[in-house]
């Protein structure tokens, strides 16, 4: 439904956004993920008409939108700062797009009202906005621009000013309200858990590039680089030379260390560099020896309690740590590992992945 | 003890320079004229004990009041204040809306210089600049003399001596009084709100009136009062610029005072100015403390 194609952006000598082509798709919710200064706000404000690409296409259902002003586009945005307009009440900031459009009076009090329910506000619509809390602003700008019922809805940020119990209960209310009405969303935001939880697929950026598109679980599962791995949830990540055995690769990483063995449909040739990244909730911690691959020995120097899970820092011999997550199963406030624990980590073949840059 | 003495400094200020003054001249708007000095009796005598004080008290009427609604020259002369005051703010916005919105949107390391420049003219006195005006506007003057030039009129206009010229002051000096409330308030607007205006549907210029312009009342209303409140009373501008048909109470006060030396009448005429004014600065404070609440 939108399709960027080899779209460059430039502000001075500064590449916003290079060469950067890509397809969204009808109905989606599609997160664009990155550090600040990555391009993402670029993207989203080139898809509301306020920045113009400086090369390249932008279309929308096949057509060219980059002459269209912003006002013309069936494209609303929702604002970082809510943007709502404090002189007019929750109802008129709601009515305010449809009043644009020459809609009918009782026409525009039923669609207000059926966004006030949607979002949950029907008991605020004459309130001003200084009057509402900060995530009743945040609802009222998510029905400001459901409002017209634009056929792609970008969200800035949208939960960058909510608390964290009241930024996951709005996750998945915008994902409900996505679900309602069938609205393509494009979200733009920095926190990796926030585009992972309520994303169907997910683009994450850096310098102006798109560095992966996947599902969620793909990106997580089978990052296609170093940058994806380490920036979205905890990894380690080792350096070390690969090579092939039978249908697994042998990474010899650290003098001292046994190499470390891992399937991959990469195709690697023989003593090129490569990287490996282990997620901690794949590391088993043990106080005996396993038979099994992947097996190091270590001593415990930090230990994360986070209460649901603790975090063990485990530095091996050639001083790298490897991290280790186990789940708290039991309730007991006795740790099995304690520090300065004389550990063995280990992980299976699979549970790796294999990195080629 | 420490709060009260930060109470009473604002207090005395305005009981000893306001209050007090305003009862001396209430006090002889119930006089009547005398050739005297000073030009007004009952004079009080606080020698004769408390018979002098009802003596004197006996003596006061409001004569002078009556009098005042009696003659047209001095209810003319209020409206035709009201008038000029008025239309002048208006001029005052036309002019000083544009300049504040241009500076609010000028580049950030600009904003300092122009308001500087905004401010600049205080620095020299307002007699010269009002004086400097009668030399641009006057039938030899500058203005006319570069109109000829043109070759835009034949004859020399006549600007000085009239409500134009008396406009074309109060705007002048009046303003920065406008320029500033109305920039503060633009300066602080969101401009993501001017580009959720245009999200939503609006054109650049639907988004000015419907956005921009109602959240910049605050200092347009705020500006309108700072003009207009000193104009109703000015003095200088029209006695300078306008002509004999100028017609505003600072002038009819100060020849009461000056020519007539009609110390009573002129005191009346005062007083019942300053009761037209009070209404205007109740409604410029209410206006201050609905704002000072809406930003809160």
């Amino acid at each position: 439904m939108i399709r960027f194609e080899n779209v460059t952006k430039r502000f001075g000598s500064f590449v916003a956004i290079d060469n950067l082509s890509l397809d969204i798709y009808e109905r989606e919710f599609f997160a664009l993920l990155g550090p600040s200064g990555c391009g993402k706000t670029t993207m989203m404000r080139m898809l509301a008409g306020f920045e113009n690409p400086s090369e390249g296409n932008i279309e929308l259902d096949g057509a060219d939108i980059v002459d269209v002003p912003p006002n013309k586009r069936a494209v609303n945005m929702m604002f970082q700062s809510y943007a709502l307009f404090p002189h007019l009440s929750v109802h008129d900031n709601i009515a305010f797009g449809l009043k644009r459009e020459g809609m009918a009076k009782d026409k525009i009090s039923a669609r207000v009202a059926e966004m006030l329910r949607l979002t949950r506000l029907e008991k605020f619509a004459s309130r001003k906005p200084h009057q509402i809390s900060g995530g009743q602003r945040q609802r009222v700008a998510l029905a400001r621009s459901l409002a017209k019922a634009p056929k792609l809805l970008l969200l800035d940020e949208p939960l960058g000013a909510l608390d964290k119990k009241l930024r996951e209960e709005t996750q998945f209310e915008l994902m409900d309200i996505q679900e309602k009405t069938g609205t393509t969303f494009v979200i733009v935001t920095h926190d990796q858990e926030e585009a992972m939880t309520v994303a169907s697929r997910v683009a994450v950026m850096d310098a102006g590039v798109l560095k992966q598109v996947a599902t969620p679980s793909q990106i997580y599962e089978n990052p296609n680089s170093r940058y994806v791995a380490d920036f979205i949830g905890d990894v380690t990540i080792l350096e070390g030379r690969a090579r092939k055995e039978g249908n697994r690769y042998e990474l010899a990483w650290a003098d001292g260390q046994p190499p470390i063995v891992a399937q991959s449909a990469l195709e690697i040739g023989p003593g090129d560099t490569c990287y490996y990244a282990i997620r901690p909730e794949k590391v088993e911690i043990h106080h005996d020896k396993p038979e099994d691959d992947n097996v190091l020995q270590g001593k415990v120097i930090d230990i994360g309690y986070l209460g649901n899970i603790s975090t063990y820092h485990v530095q091996l011999a050639n001083g790298q740590t490897i991290r280790a997550q186990n789940f708290n199963t039991e309730r007991s406030t006795q740790q099995a590992f304690t520090w300065d624990d004389t550990v063995w980590v280990n992980w299976t073949d699979r549970c790796g992945i294999l990195l080629a840059n | 003890m420490r709060r009260a003495i930060v109470y009473l400094i604002p207090f005395t200020w305005l009981l000893v320079l306001f209050l007090v003054p305003f009862l001396i001249v209430f006090k002889i708007s119930l006089s009547d004229v005398a050739l005297a000095r000073p030009p007004y009796t009952p004079q009080l005598d606080l020698s004769q004990g408390l018979s002098g004080i009802l003596d004197f008290v006996r003596e006061l009427d409001f004569e002078n009041f009556i009098f005042l609604t009696t003659d047209s020259l001095y209810w003319k002369a209020y409206l035709s204040s009201l008038k000029i005051a008025a239309v002048s703010t208006f001029l005052t916005l036309l002019v000083g809306y544009p300049m504040a919105y241009a500076m609010a949107r000028a580049r950030e390391d600009w904003r300092p210089t122009l308001l500087m420049l905004i401010i600049l003219p205080f620095w020299t006195s307002f007699l010269i600049r009002v004086y400097s005006w009668m030399g641009i506007l006057g039938t030899e003057g500058y203005l006319n003399q570069l109109l000829l030039w043109l070759g835009i009129v034949s004859t020399p206009l006549q600007i000085l001596n009239t409500n134009w010229a008396v406009y074309i002051g109060i705007v002048y000096t009046y303003l920065p009084f406008m320029i500033l409330p109305i920039y503060s308030q633009l300066d602080r607007l969101d401009g993501a709100l001017l580009e959720a205006a245009e999200d939503l549907g609006c054109s650049r210029a639907s988004a000015f009136w419907l956005v921009t312009f109602p959240l910049s009342r605050p200092g347009v209303i705020a500006g309108c009062f700072l003009v207009f409140i000193p104009t109703l009373g000015e003095f200088v501008i029209p006695s300078l610029l306008g002509g004999s048909s100028t017609l505003m109470i600072g002038k009819v006060l100060w020849e009461e005072f000056f020519s007539n030396r009609d110390w009573p009448v002129a005191s009346a005429v005062a007083v019942v100015l300053l009761i037209i004014l009070i209404i205007p600065i109740i409604l410029f404070q209410k206006n201050q403390q609905k704002q000072a609440e809406a930003e809160a």
